[in-house]
């Protein structure tokens, strides 16, 4: 059944829209990831004018991560004070994308600037995950015991405006998450991205957070930079479409029940090169198509 | 109820010529037109409209009509291979085109109006008048992003390069058919009704007609445009209600 999605202005099968929703709802229940990097450049692939696509994705990244969020919260583990102080950072750098955003609408390199970035980090990251979750696989062949390190002593010890934060035992510079926290806020607003996939990772190595207390504490603090992302983006360039990002929630929600049940049937290893193929298809499929000759080499703009 | 409806789309017409048919166009008034209807309702399930145009003359000549939809600015940009990849690289940004554009005629349009009238009165989409804005490209280069402009406009099936039919029951009453697509852009459209003699224009009549979304859609995107704020934090709201919903199940596991 074909509905119109008022702001996208386009008509799209809304059972695909579900089904759409609810396999990324399904990958991120899976997988414990946002899936917001997988969702935007679906959407594209599907017929979303980009813009929307990025916009719609954290209006449906809020949703998301409430529910992931309550789930951790409800077991203790989200670092409030961690999570403030990430927060700061992720508000003002998510300012700063929504206005890096319309600079680019304006230029009329967002589409360029939004493929480009997908390509490079979802390329990026499918390897790391591939290489690593071989690595894995072929310990656990030959019977090595795992061990993570841990909390190493680095460069980031040496800045000043030092913070301790007792949910997660540690005492740093505030400058870190702060840091960390802008970056992600600025990728949102520009991608359309929760950032999960490297906060999490730089949460566990960077800051040196307990594992237990890093998923909550990521989630928590998205759940307010995407809602700002949302608003901004509605107020700065009027691309959230609520019908459309109500029907992926929708989807969702279903999904990421399934997924959190097959997921634990799963090895973390085999889930991990699973997703870095999924990652590794998307990327190059976008790499694809802005190398590709386009069919139209000129392309029209209506302005407001 | 689509036939129904049909049949009064037919039936208006018809009372209406039969009202014009004992001799209503008087000497002072050569050109009458009407339309069908002026408004055409965009709805869910919207899959295009047609508006029947009839109108009378007070004698024997052709007539030209001109449809133009609502006036917007437009930007073409020009992709060029750089570093491997396709980037917009030029831009022109072209003031008043017409999101829709279709012209009718009685007979062929180079039999009745000569070249220099039919630029005079932007019929057809040669005649078409898209200004560029300031630019530093020169002339020929403007004109390729111009063809690039009404290509895409033909493509999307709301220019209509090939002149449609208007049929004369009589030499007097005459009757056009304009078929709006399913893409046809909103606002309010202009119908221009020209009187051809002896290859000038003697007189012209504009028609309006308005192209409006309703229902819920409509409401969501004047909500959005005008309400920009109340919308984002309504967007915000709906989906962490969605989400805390979503946990509810999962609270004792």
């Amino acid at each position: 059944m074909d509905i119109y999605l008022p702001i996208a202005a386009v008509s799209l099968d809304g059972f695909v829209l579900l089904i759409l929703g609810a396999a990324v709802g399904f990958l991120s229940g899976v997988f414990g990831v946002g899936g917001g990097f997988l969702l935007t450049p679906l959407l594209i692939l599907i017929g979303v004018p980009h813009a929307v696509a990025v916009a719609t994705s954290a209006n449906q990244l809020v949703g998301a991560s409430v529910s992931g969020a309550l789930a951790h919260w409800r077991r203790g583990h989200v670092d409030i004070a961690m999570a403030l102080v990430m927060l700061t950072g992720g508000l003002a750098g998510s300012v700063f994308g929504v206005w890096v955003f319309a600079l680019l609408l304006r230029f009329g390199q967002a589409d360029l600037v939004i493929s480009l970035s997908y390509a490079v980090l979802l390329g990026v990251l499918g390897l790391l995950m591939l290489v690593e979750s071989v690595r894995t696989f072929l310990r656990h062949r030959r019977g090595d015991p795992v061990q993570p390190k841990l909390h190493a002593h680095n460069w980031m010890h040496g800045l000043p405006f030092k913070m301790r934060f007792r949910r997660s035992k540690l005492y740093i510079s505030i400058l870190v998450p702060l840091g960390l926290g802008f970056l992600v806020g600025t990728l949102s607003a520009v991608m359309g991205v929760g950032g999960g996939f490297i906060m999490v990772p730089a949460m566990i190595y960077l800051l040196g957070m307990p594992t237990s207390m890093v998923p909550g504490t990521s989630l928590f603090q998205i759940i307010f930079v995407s809602a700002a992302v949302t608003v901004l983006q509605a107020v700065e360039n009027g691309t959230v479409d609520l019908v459309l990002a109500m029907i992926l929630l929708v989807g969702g929600v279903i999904g990421a029940q399934l997924g959190s049940r097959f997921g634990a049937k799963l090895r973390g290893e085999q889930l991990r090169a699973a997703l870095a193929v999924i990652v590794l298809v998307v990327a190059v499929k976008l790499a694809a198509d802005m190398t590709v000759t386009p069919d139209q080499l000129y392309t029209l703009e209506i302005l407001q | 109820m689509r036939a129904r409806a049909t049949k009064v789309r037919l039936l208006a017409p018809l009372v209406f010529l039969a009202s014009l048919w004992p001799g209503y166009v008087q000497a002072d008034q050569p050109l009458l037109a009407d339309l069908s209807s002026h408004l055409i309702a965009i709805t869910t399930g919207f899959t295009g409209a047609s508006v029947v145009l009839f109108g009378a003359t007070d004698g024997p000549g052709d007539v030209v009509i001109v449809v133009r939809g609502p006036e917007r600015d437009m930007v073409v940009r020009h992709k060029s291979h750089f570093a491997g990849i396709w980037i917009n690289t030029r831009q022109v940004t072209f003031s008043g085109v017409p999101s829709y554009y279709a012209v009718f005629s009685s007979k062929p349009l180079d039999d009745i109006v000569p070249q220099p009238v039919q630029s005079l009165h932007q019929i057809g989409l040669a005649n078409l008048r898209l200004q560029p804005r300031s630019t530093s490209l020169d002339p020929s280069e403007v004109a390729d992003f111009r063809n690039a402009l009404i290509d895409d406009q033909r493509r999307l099936g709301v220019y209509d390069d090939e002149v449609g039919r208007i049929n004369f029951l009589g030499d007097r009453l005459f009757r056009a058919q304009v078929d709006f697509p399913a893409t046809v852009p909103t606002g309010t459209y202009f119908i221009e009704v020209l009187l051809i003699r002896d290859g000038n224009v003697v007189t012209g009549q504009t028609t309006p007609l308005v192209v409006s979304q309703v229902g819920v859609d409509a409401e969501v995107g004047e909500f959005a445009e005008h309400r920009a704020l109340i919308y984002g934090l309504i967007a915000v709201a709906s989906a962490a209600v969605t989400g805390y919903i979503a946990s509810l199940p999962f609270r004792n596991a």
